[in-house]
């Protein structure tokens, strides 16, 4: 687990700088991940925004539809799969599996968004 | 100078016409393609007689369950149309929806269309589903009410008045960027279902996605539409018309003619203007003129259609 460049070139204290590393960087990752609850994704100007959306397992991630068109959200995989989305329409879903999640607007496939689940 | 002559050398001074509101008259004789605006055919008794009979004509993207300010009376405008096509003096055998039947794909817009259309004088219509329609997984709320032609599939074909009619759907799967898409098992039909078709047959390729690319960034196109074409140029007549761009583009290719049919809802930007192909809100006194049908007639010489553009500001 300590990073090469740690114990290569400072030898004694690479695997305390290591660990500190280890512990900053975790440090970070729960300062700007959300914890689980809600995010959310607008449909604005035909695009899906934020694009990426970083959420922790088990949030909910609402889609809101600002455009005068309709849109979808479906998943490349098949996740999930919203019906049409009218103005001011939504639709959540809740993200259990760590994982990176591609989605489309089936209407406007051109659209599309990421969902990066930690 | 014959008539054909006639019509030939009015197309290069009239094909800047094409393009205008007021409803074009386009004949394809052999191949070639001559619009004439229909103020001037209306005066010309003998060469729009040589047109033929109406054979179909093409209603595309009703919205039905639109209610947005680009047009807050979809239905009102639907009805416009019916009684635009109710009142031609000659009544065409078909009607072809071209998608974008309803909005949504909700149950009751389907059951609102439906109802609209069953005011049409001409019962026989054949439709192919529009992105709008298929937007539930399993497109079951088309399908139930649309899907027998095709026994659940989206594509079929038919004969007509010796034309052979092929619907197609390039709805349901997209290339990454948004073209439609046609895939393996359709193309693979297509190849079966004209395979002992001879070439003097006149075709119609109807589809929702216009089958060329008008405007890439937009999707406005369907991805594998070459490997269609290839299997249609041999044909002496081959006519297609798309409607979900909202607006007439065209062009002539070989003997094929491709066409997109405006709405009966609501207009859209011209290619890349603005943030997306949303709707275009325009003045309500602009509004009709930028809404209307396709009609398609037999000409008099074998192999020739002819499309004639109306708006519903006409009725």
């Amino acid at each position: 687990m300590t990073p090469r460049f740690f114990r290569s070139r400072l030898p004694v204290s690479g695997a305390v700088l290591g660990l500190m590393a280890m512990f900053w960087f975790d440090g970070v990752i729960r300062s700007h991940a959300q914890a689980p609850g809600p995010a959310r994704i607008s449909m604005k100007d035909f695009m899906f925004s934020p694009v990426p959306l970083t959420v922790s397992a088990g949030s909910t991630v609402t889609w809101t539809n600002l455009d005068d068109e309709p849109h979808t959200a479906v998943s490349d995989t098949g996740l999930f799969r919203s019906g049409a989305m009218d103005t001011n329409e939504t639709f959540s879903f809740k993200f259990d599996t760590p994982g990176t999640y591609h989605f489309t607007c089936s209407i406007h496939p051109r659209m599309v968004g990421t969902i990066i689940v930690r | 100078m014959s008539d054909d002559k006639k019509l030939q050398s009015r197309r290069n001074a009239l094909r800047c016409m094409a393009y205008g509101g007021a409803g074009t008259l386009f004949a394809l004789s052999g191949g070639v393609f001559s619009p004439v605006d229909l103020a001037i055919a209306a005066t010309d008794k003998r060469g729009t007689a040589r047109l033929g009979k109406p054979l179909f004509v093409q209603i595309s993207d009703t919205h039905i369950g639109f209610n947005k300010d680009a047009n807050p009376d979809v239905n009102m405008t639907l009805a416009q149309t019916i009684d635009l096509v109710n009142g031609m003096t000659e009544q065409p055998a078909l009607i072809i929806h071209t998608g974008d039947i309803t909005h949504l794909s909700k149950a009751a817009e389907f059951d609102e269309a439906q109802q609209l259309f069953s005011r049409l004088r001409t019962s026989e219509m054949h439709t192919v589903p529009g992105e709008h329609d298929t937007t539930d997984a399993t497109v079951t709320e088309y399908f139930n009410r649309f899907g027998k032609a095709s026994n659940n599939k989206g594509y079929y074909s038919f004969d007509h008045s010796g034309v052979h009619f092929i619907g197609l759907i390039n709805v349901l799967e997209f290339k990454p960027g948004g073209l439609g898409t046609l895939g393996s098992d359709q193309l693979a039909w297509v190849d079966a279902d004209l395979k002992y078709r001879s070439a003097s047959t006149p075709i119609v390729v109807f589809a929702h996605m216009p089958l060329w690319t008008v405007y890439e960034p937009w999707g406005w196109g369907t991805g594998d539409s070459e490997q269609l074409m290839s299997r249609l140029r041999r044909f002496g007549s081959v006519t297609i018309l798309n409607g979900h761009i909202h607006q007439i583009v065209q062009k002539v290719e070989g003997n094929m003619t491709f066409h997109t049919a405006r709405s009966t809802a609501y207009p859209q930007p011209a290619a890349g203007v603005g943030a997306g192909p949303g709707p275009l809100k325009v003045p309500a006194d602009q509004l009709a003129a930028m809404l209307g049908v396709t009609s398609v007639s037999v000409g008099k010489y074998p192999g020739a259609l002819v499309l004639n553009d109306t708006t519903i500001a006409r009725s």
